[in-house]
């Protein structure tokens, strides 16, 4: 199938490689198998990470201790689910949990959050990277002292509706005039978000013992 | 000229005064870095980085609609269908465009509620645009949609260039309905909301600047149009059989499975090679044409996107694409280093060569050249450079001490910020990020101002 052109190059095999048509032939079989391949992958994908899935908590895990440890057969840190831990000292059931998450979930968004903090490393990089907030060890070592809060949630919930009255640094977090009912869903989030199974990321979480 | 083509000058103004938006507020939000405590409480880091980033997706959707609405009446020979609904629909999506950027402005964030999410702002990057302004959105793309193929329709014609246009535009808007939903379970969320991002600027919209650079070639070069489509094809070929799984790159770090190290890893490695495809392509027409143009601007903006793309995109992806790599680069200033230079690479290079296509179109000469454009394609370059180069140092000393040595608490973040590498990074792009905007302004006099009659180069242009 030789179409006139400028500059001909006979293909091999009497294939014209020069021949638009063949590029295109080349180009739509490609691009659907390549759909069709990440339609299989997705769908996996969404029973790994729906709710209750092998690597997404459901919301009532709210209730347990949550840590992030390093796992010798895998290799990497992984979130390990612990004994009951109730969040503000209360048991929720999972709708309860639910709602309170889906609440924190609105928080998040309505106030853009993420176009200042990262969340599984992924939005804006002015502030601290959200993943694994719940852990951070600047809850009992810098912020429980300052807000006076015997506990880390209530630390959290102070800082959250006050961030521009407890800053650790120049660059502080300015007040975003959370309700306590949205500081407390926002934490409930937060403590979801970190027992989520990242595949390791952050490598490292609270393993060196940096001082300012 | 076309009716549509006076659509598309109003396009490119639209586009050229948000380019100018975008830039401003870029170089705000570079400066909370250096003054964290300006505007505090008053004007949020995160609205200005907002109103940066969707006036950067908006521009370019305008330009590429009014690169399109240029080339389409050009390409079928016959005038675009519906074009009173066009023009209506060109101030409908000005208004859209305006209400939000106010109300961003002086609303900036609302409560917890699905009010906030209609009205004020959905807080998904790039996509923070409220609800009712995404519909908005949606339906000028659809006349847009509408336009385009009702003229293929009628013209009862159609390029290979133009059908692979047409069939982006379906991807393209399918991934856009992307831009709605809020799931409370953030690995999902995220999963989905890669689909509209990836997908366009790595797949849709590398597709359709593919058929930009087209449709340009042959008109400043004469390229011939057999061979233009048959690096078409390629270019396609490569980037959605790379591209499309290459998505995987985004899901290393999400909650999903494992098996996306490997695969978003492999695939998206070899994004580059589409990308370094049209840098061989640009150097070869241009050297089967010996450098002869009738359009000097447009002509050298072509050549600097073949490049920027494969250097931001291809080489600046490659170097974190890889999980090894990424689980320290991840979310750090050498993401932004990539976006940037990426964006710019790719696509504002892309569309700033078609604005000189208009721009000779407009003023009748045969022959575009002159003084300022070189001033302005000088200072952008230089500044883009200096800018994606100090973001890198930046990022890298996070990547470092942030991350590999501090394990991402908030202490080794703000260690990381202290660093001295950090600083100097942010001062080079608040440095740069200067002279690139007066690459701005210079490219604004120039597109405004009449061209010189400058004499045509000895050899004359063979016809396309
Ligand atoms: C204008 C940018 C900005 C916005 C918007 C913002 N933050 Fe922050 N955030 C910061 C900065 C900066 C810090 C570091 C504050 C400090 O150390 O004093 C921070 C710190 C935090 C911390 C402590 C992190 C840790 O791991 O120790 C949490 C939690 C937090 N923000 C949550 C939120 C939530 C939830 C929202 C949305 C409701 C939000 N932030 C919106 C800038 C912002
Ligand atoms: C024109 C093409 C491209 C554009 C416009 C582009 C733009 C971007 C942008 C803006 C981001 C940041 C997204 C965000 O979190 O907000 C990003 C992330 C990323 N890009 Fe690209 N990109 C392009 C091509 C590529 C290619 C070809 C590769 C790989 C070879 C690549 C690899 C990556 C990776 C790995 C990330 C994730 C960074 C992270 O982990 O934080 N990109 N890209
Ligand atoms: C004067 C020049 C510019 C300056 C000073 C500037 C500054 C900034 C800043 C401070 C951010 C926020 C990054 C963060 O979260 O830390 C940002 C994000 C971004 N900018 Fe710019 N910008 C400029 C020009 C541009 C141009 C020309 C483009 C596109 C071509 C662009 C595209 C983007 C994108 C895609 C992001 C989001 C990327 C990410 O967060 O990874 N910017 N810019
Ligand atoms: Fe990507």
């Amino acid at each position: 199938m030789k179409v006139e052109g400028a500059t001909t190059h006979e293909g091999r095999a009497g294939l014209d490689m020069t021949d638009p048509r063949f590029w295109r032939a080349g180009a739509i079989s490609t691009t659907l198998v390549m759909l069709v391949v990440l339609a299989f992958l997705s769908v996996d994908s969404m029973r790994v990470i729906s709710v209750g899935g092998a690597h997404v908590p459901r919301y009532d895990v709210v209730n347990r201790h949550i840590g992030y440890q390093y796992d010798w057969s895998r290799r990497e840190d992984v979130p390990v689910i612990g004994a009951p831990e109730p969040l503000f000292g209360r048991t929720l059931t999972e709708a309860q949990a639910t709602a309170l998450v889906r609440e924190g979930k609105l928080v998040i968004q309505s106030r853009a959050c993420m176009d200042c903090h990262t969340f599984f490393g992924n939005g804006a990089y002015y502030g601290p990277d959200l993943t694994k907030s719940w852990l951070d060890p600047a809850w009992p070592q810098i912020w429980m002292p300052m807000t006076g809060k015997p506990t880390r949630e209530e630390a959290m919930v102070a800082f959250l509706m006050n961030p521009d009255q407890y800053p650790t640094w120049t660059r502080a977090m300015p007040n975003l005039h959370l309700t306590e009912r949205e500081a407390r869903a926002t934490v409930a989030y937060l403590k979801w978000m970190s027992a989520v199974d990242t595949n390791g990321f952050p490598a490292n979480f609270g393993k060196t013992q940096t001082q300012q | 000229m076309y009716r549509s083509q006076k659509l598309s000058l109003r396009y490119f103004t639209a586009a050229i005064v948000l380019f100018g938006v975008m830039i401003l507020f870029g170089l705000l939000s570079a400066l909370y870095y250096l003054y964290p405590s300006m505007l505090f409480n008053v004007f949020n880091f995160s609205t200005s980085k907002i109103l940066h980033i969707d006036t950067l997706v908006i521009w370019l959707l305008m330009a590429f609609m009014g690169a399109v609405y240029w080339y389409l009446p050009k390409e079928l020979g016959h005038e675009v269908v519906g074009m009173r609904l066009a023009e209506i629909t060109f101030w409908v999506f000005c208004a859209v465009v305006a209400v939000v950027a106010l109300v961003f402005v002086f609303v900036q964030y609302g409560s917890a509620n699905e009010f906030t999410l209609w009205f004020i702002n959905q807080g998904r990057k790039y996509v923070e645009a409220p609800r009712w302004a995404t519909i908005g959105v949606v339906a000028v793309m659809l006349v847009f949609a509408y336009n385009v193929i009702g003229t293929a329709v009628k013209a009862r014609r159609m390029t290979g260039i133009m059908w692979v246009l047409v069939l982006d535009l379906i991807p393209l808007l399918i991934v856009y309905l992307d831009a709605f939903p809020a799931p409370t379970n953030m690995s999902v969320d995220l999963y989905w909301w890669w689909w509209l991002v990836h997908m366009w600027v790595e797949s849709t919209w590398e597709v359709l600047i593919g058929c930009v650079m087209a449709l340009v070639l042959m008109d400043v070069m004469g390229t011939s149009r057999r061979i233009v489509e048959a690096w078409l094809y390629i270019e396609v070929m490569l980037v959605l059989g790379a591209g499309i799984l290459g998505l995987g790159h985004h899901y290393f770090w999400i909650g999903t499975p494992r098996y996306w190290l490997g695969i978003g890893g492999f695939f998206s490695a070899l994004e580059p090679l589409p990308l370094l495809g049209m840098v061989i392509h640009s150097i070869y027409d241009a050297g089967m044409h010996r450098m002869k143009t009738a359009n000097r601007p447009a002509f050298y903006w072509i050549t600097a996107e073949a490049f920027g793309n494969f250097i931001g995109a291809g080489v600046w992806g490659f170097m974190m694409t890889l999980p090894q790599i990424n689980l320290f680069s991840h979310g750090t200033q050498w993401t932004v280093s990539h976006g940037h230079f990426a964006f710019y690479g790719a696509y504002v290079c892309g569309v700033l060569a078609v604005f000189y296509v208009a721009k000779q179109k407009t003023a009748g000469t045969e022959f575009l050249d002159g003084r300022a454009w070189k001033w302005s394609f000088g200072l952008f370059n230089f500044g883009m450079i200096g800018m994606v180069m100090g973001l890198l140092i930046a990022g890298m000393a996070q990547a470092f001490y942030g991350r590999a040595i501090g394990g991402s608490t908030l202490m080794a973040f703000t260690q990381a910020s202290e660093n001295p590498w950090f600083i100097a990074g942010m001062y080079a792009r608040m440095g740069f990020g200067v002279i690139f905007a007066l690459g701005y302004v210079v490219l604004v006099y120039d597109l405004l101002t009449a061209p010189r009659r400058v004499p045509a180069p000895q050899t004359p242009m063979e016809p396309a």
